[in-house]
């Protein structure tokens, strides 16, 4: 049996001209930022100078070190125990990251396969899990997010189950689109009149083809997390203490606002930097994948 | 067009149906509910009668059909937090605040993404359009809350123009409505940048342009109105991430609404609240997105609902 794959009119997915990768100075930008961001999560022990949970109450709310009454000892200050901001900083970026990608793999995962299952076999199947989509969209998100929290508790992993059980819906929409538009296409109608399997259809000749979408969809929503897992933190609804999350060095923050600016200052600022990376590397590949741009 | 609102009604009822099994659920799996209206040191014979009276021995199914009709009658259940007020009511009260907030917030989008949408789009690759993407980029990357807490350290703390918190005074809405509508603003500046530069690329732009009309009849006339459907499509679709935002600033501010309500009632288990929340955000959440498809061909003719 001939393989689908040579078949006229497929064309190889997501080969895209090197020329089209080539990186704009923000996306550049962009992906430094995001290098700098993981590479301080995963070292954070080596890079912190501090213990980030140990206080010192000695040390108390010393502002950072340009300012007046800074100290070299601490780079960016010290909250209101004397723990170092710095490290807390460093620490932090691990719960940013661990929520922002997990929750995204496990949202992908959930939502490219209910897209492609709705918008490959239509029909019950289609309006039942469609039916599931528009009844989460319903729902302001925040508020499911804090009662399953409270519910079931608040450890970093039941925090991605629940992102990534919650958070599907966009992933689900776009794949179901675009698998609808793809199903009348030449080479998915070859596949099927040899008689492959749907799921072999489905998952060599469909998924290759919605990547590019998802991709770009999965790297904003990235962003969109970090910032959630910050909202929840902030909530008291995070990761509980003594594992730092820059949510809580935020809330933390807030009672000192008149005396302690850079307590709700400075994770205010990584949160964006952070955020603003993945913002422009999703707008590049956005560019650069989505065949709407291609001229 | 009336059997369109018709139609879009009758397909809220399963949604809304899938929210309350949702909400049912969470219910159930979020402790005894006897237990919390009693308190951990009841005897059994009290617990076991409550038990009855509530009908929790019976099977799941029927114990969601007899929540089903007291929500229908609107028994969402009493607040074990207020005094055992009805929940609906608690929540009622709260509503007028978060209203304003959003509407504020709303307000503070249209008014900000508008003219820096057209002018961005206007002034392409200049100066103008740089300053507005880069701030509607900064817009959708900060987060809500942080704005907050630095608009209060700039705006109220520091220099003393506005109110920390709280809702008594006339500005006091004015910190927490540019809180909420920051993110919206940012979205709507970037979207309608984008359709306005579709838009005048059209055929009948340029003949409007030929025809010697001025720039700003061209773009109210002409341009703006067949930009609308994307502007109009993206605040329907926003309006859940309003109510979900409304709960983050309504705590940075304590400002007295139901997100507000919504974190003391999650806190402190007051369940029969929270599901009344839920419930109702959804409502309103779908409603505006009826309303929105409404409008839609009161902006655009050439949809005809019916």
């Amino acid at each position: 049996m001939a393989d689908t794959e040579t078949l006229p009119g497929l064309s190889p997915p997501l080969v895209v001209p090197a020329r089209r990768l080539h990186l704009s100075p923000l996306a550049a930008f962009g992906l430094a930022m995001l290098t700098i961001f993981v590479l301080m999560a995963v070292l954070a022990p080596l890079l912190a100078p501090y213990d980030p949970t140990t206080p010192n109450l000695r040390a108390r709310l010393v502002p950072p070190m340009w300012v007046a009454k800074g100290s070299a000892d601490h780079i960016l200050g010290t909250d209101h125990l004397g723990r170092d901001m710095l490290s807390r900083l460093i620490y932090g970026s691990r719960i940013a990251l661990s929520v922002g990608f997990l929750g995204v793999v496990l949202a992908s995962f959930i939502g490219v396969s209910v897209g492609l299952i709705a918008g490959f076999w239509r029909g019950p199947v289609d309006s039942i899990l469609m039916g599931a989509v528009n009844i989460l969209l319903a729902i302001p998100n925040t508020l499911l997010y804090l009662t399953v929290l409270a519910v079931f508790g608040q450890s970093l992993l039941l925090m991605i189950i629940v992102i990534g059980c919650i958070n599907w819906t966009t992933f689900a929409r776009v794949v179901r689109g675009e698998v609808l538009s793809l199903k009348e296409r030449e080479f998915i109608e070859a596949s099927r009149s040899i008689g492959q399997h749907p799921v072999v259809t489905l998952l060599r000749h469909v998924l290759p083809n919605v990547l590019g979408p998802i991709i770009v969809i999965a790297t904003l929503n990235v962003a969109a997390l970090i910032i959630l897992e910050a909202s929840l933190s902030f909530l008291g609804f995070g990761v509980q203490p003594p594992t730092v999350t820059w949510g809580r060095m935020l809330a933390d923050g807030r009672n000192y606002i008149a005396t302690a600016w850079w307590l709700a200052a400075i994770p205010g600022l990584m949160i964006t930097t952070l955020t603003l990376s993945l913002i422009f590397i999703g707008d590049w590949l956005r560019d650069r994948l989505d065949p709407r741009n291609a001229s | 067009m009336i059997n369109y609102v018709i139609w879009r009604i009758l397909q809220m009822i399963p949604i809304l149906l899938g929210v309350t099994l949702i909400v049912f659920v969470l219910l159930r799996v979020s402790g005894d509910p006897v237990l919390l209206m009693l308190g951990e040191d009841a005897q059994p014979e009290q617990i076991e009668a409550l038990r009855l009276a509530l009908g929790l021995n019976k099977p799941l199914y029927q114990q969601y059909l007899m929540y089903m009709a007291d929500l229908l009658t609107g028994d969402f259940g009493n607040s074990l937090r207020y005094n055992g007020q009805p929940a609906l009511q608690v929540v009622l009260e709260r509503l007028p605040a978060t209203a304003s907030l959003a509407a504020t917030g709303l307000l503070f989008a249209v008014v900000i993404s508008l003219p820096a949408g057209i002018v961005a789009a206007l002034k392409q690759h200049r100066m103008a359009d740089h300053i507005a993407s880069s701030f509607s980029i900064l817009g959708q990357a900060m987060p809500n809350f942080w704005l907050g807490i630095m608009l209060i350290l700039i705006f109220a703390v520091t220099l003393g123009w506005f109110p920390v918190s709280g809702s008594d005074k006339p500005l006091s809405v004015v910190l927490p409505g540019l809180t909420l509508g920051s993110g919206l603003a940012a979205m709507l500046t970037r979207m309608l940048r984008s359709s306005l530069l579709e838009v005048m690329q059209q055929d009948y732009i340029r003949t409007a342009r030929a025809k010697g009309l001025s720039q700003s009849t061209i773009i109210v006339r002409h341009a703006l109105r067949n930009a609308a459907l994307s502007y109009l499509t993206v605040i329907g679709l926003e309006a859940s991430a309003l109510m979900a935002g409304a709960v983050v600033t309504e705590q940075v501010f304590a400002w007295p609404g139901i997100g507000l309500l919504a974190i003391q009632a999650i806190n402190s288990r007051d369940m029969a609240v929270v599901q009344t929340i839920v419930i109702l955000s959804s409502v309103i959440v779908m409603s505006m997105n009826l309303i929105v498809d409404i409008l839609y061909s009161v902006v655009d003719p050439r949809i005809q609902h019916g």
